[in-house]
């Protein structure tokens, strides 16, 4: 069963990953309504603590709490007393005396969320830490392409990009592998992490042959915030080597689908043409990352660990 | 059949009449009823399922988060008459869900509800326009319903199995 936070796709069982789809799978149809809104958590409180920035995730989260009537706060260190000194601790205690429901984490530090989900008593949901996890994201890759492609299981699925800083690609290396695809990964020497295959996961260092018949093609973004040393000669080189564009997506299977956490560098890790039309399924993506926010709230808000009865909270253990 | 009957007799404008099923009972028991109701009046209505799981009045009270079941509710409920088909009503507060739900897809014209079986032990000020059978029973009770087309048909047989924990309200 499903645990009292939500740090990881590494923590989740193959059921956990499955019920957590299913229950999107519905939320999905509430996104289609006229009436976008359910009453489901009305009088829950959300707090989104995001150290570092976001736009998209954090409204994705917030627009999910909305629909189910949760208040929704927005949190971000440029705005607060973070920047009179105090701790990341601190702040998340004095937001949790305000007895929030869940409490959603990101932060550009791995580990942080469960350094955070340990002091609290709302449940923790990672956004993303450093390039530890970004659970949700493979959540809701994972439902784009069960929707695609009717199903994960047997699937192939080539990740290609900077694997090394990548949370996404670490989290859907889990949670691709729980449900039984073959996951590759595929990038320059330097961007792929030591011993990867100790993951899991075939590495190659050639674009064309990780994606070899491969039903689902990932690009991944080149995030230059994150790439202090020299990884490559140039983005031009890069672009030529390992940006996808449609030619190169010919060695892929036949109706292949092309995924991109997004926002793409145009140009870069996908040729212009490719990142606005089929076979890539972005916007998709986006919208699934509503539903699967929805889920993950619905499922996991709510479980507070109230003083004094830790022993019956599902972290507890033995109540679980 | 007969809930069929009494539905044309009441709605003489079989064409405003929407079934919307609560799932999981209500599903094979309004497709039935949508059968019946083509035959006796030429018109068969459209079917809707909502599910009323989101709208519960205990999701504050428990942590355990239920399954979600589909809602497909393919035309809109405005000026409509909405007649709420479920299975099996005892406290009310499925319906009083459903009923919240559906004011969330628009402004139906007149709500009624069909219940294949009332077994009583109401918490709510609710009263089905349409029953197939009043059976009484103890609250804790768990009932099997039997019967041909969905239940619907006769002989409709309800038999008590046991008395386990509730499923839903």
């Amino acid at each position: 069963m499903i645990g009292r936070d939500l740090l990881g796709i590494e923590d989740l069982e193959r059921a956990d990953i499955e019920r957590i789809l299913d229950t999107a799978e519905r939320m999905r149809e509430i996104g289609e309504r006229e009436v976008k809104k359910v009453p489901t958590l009305r009088g829950r409180t959300i707090v989104n603590l995001f150290f570092e920035s976001s736009t998209r995730t954090r409204a994705s989260f917030e627009i999910a709490g909305k629909r189910l009537s949760a208040d929704v706060i927005n949190f971000s260190p440029s705005t607060s007393s973070l920047k009179k000194q105090e701790s990341i601790l601190d702040t998340a205690r004095t937001l949790d005396a305000m007895d929030p429901d869940a409490v959603i984490v990101r932060h550009a530090v791995a580990g942080v969320p469960k350094r955070i989900a340990d002091e609290l008593e709302a449940p923790v949901i990672n956004a993303g830490d450093g390039a530890h996890e970004h659970p949700t994201q493979a959540l809701l890759d994972l439902l784009t392409v069960r929707q695609e492609k009717g199903r994960i299981d047997g699937l192939t699925v080539a990740i290609v990009g900077d694997i090394l800083h990548s949370r996404v690609a670490r989290s859907n290396i889990y949670g691709f592998s729980k449900l039984g695809a073959e996951v590759r990964v595929a990038a320059p020497p330097t961007m792929l992490p030591a011993a990867v295959e100790t993951l899991g996961v075939k590495a190659f260092t050639s674009l064309r042959e990780a994606i070899d018949g491969a039903d689902v093609v990932m690009a991944l973004r080149i995030q230059t915030e994150r790439l202090t040393g020299s990884y490559f000669p140039s983005v031009r080189e890069y672009s030529a080597t390992f940006g996808l564009d449609r030619d190169k997506l010919r060695y892929a299977k036949d109706g292949a689908i092309v995924m991109h956490p997004g926002p793409v560098n145009r140009g870069v890790e996908l040729s212009p043409d490719l990142a606005d039309h089929r076979p890539s399924v972005i916007l998709d993506q986006v919208r699934n990352g509503v539903a699967i926010r929805m889920a993950v709230l619905y499922l996991f808000s709510g479980r507070r660990r109230r003083p004094g009865l830790a022993a019956e909270s599902p972290r507890g253990g033995a109540a679980a | 059949m007969r809930i069929a009957h009494e539905i044309v007799e009441r709605n003489e404008d079989a064409q405003s009449v929407y079934l919307v099923a609560i799932p999981n009972g209500g599903v094979p028991l309004a497709r039935q009823l949508a059968r019946n109701l083509r035959e006796i009046s030429g018109v068969e209505p459209v079917v809707g399922v909502l599910d009323t799981t989101l709208y519960r009045d205990d999701l504050q009270i428990t942590s355990e988060r239920p399954a979600l079941r589909a809602t497909e509710m393919p035309s809109a409920v405005d000026e409509r008459v909405v007649i709420l088909v479920d299975d099996v009503v005892k406290t009310g507060r499925t319906i009083r869900a459903a009923m919240d739900a559906l004011m969330d897809f628009g402004r139906p014209r007149m709500v009624q509800v069909v219940g294949l079986v009332d077994r009583g032990h109401r918490e709510l000020p609710i009263k089905l326009d349409y029953v197939g059978k009043n059976v009484p029973t103890n609250p804790g009770e768990v009932l099997r319903l039997q019967g041909t087309a969905g239940g619907l048909e006769p002989p409709l047989e309800v038999v008590v199995v046991g008395a386990a924990a509730e499923g839903r309200p």
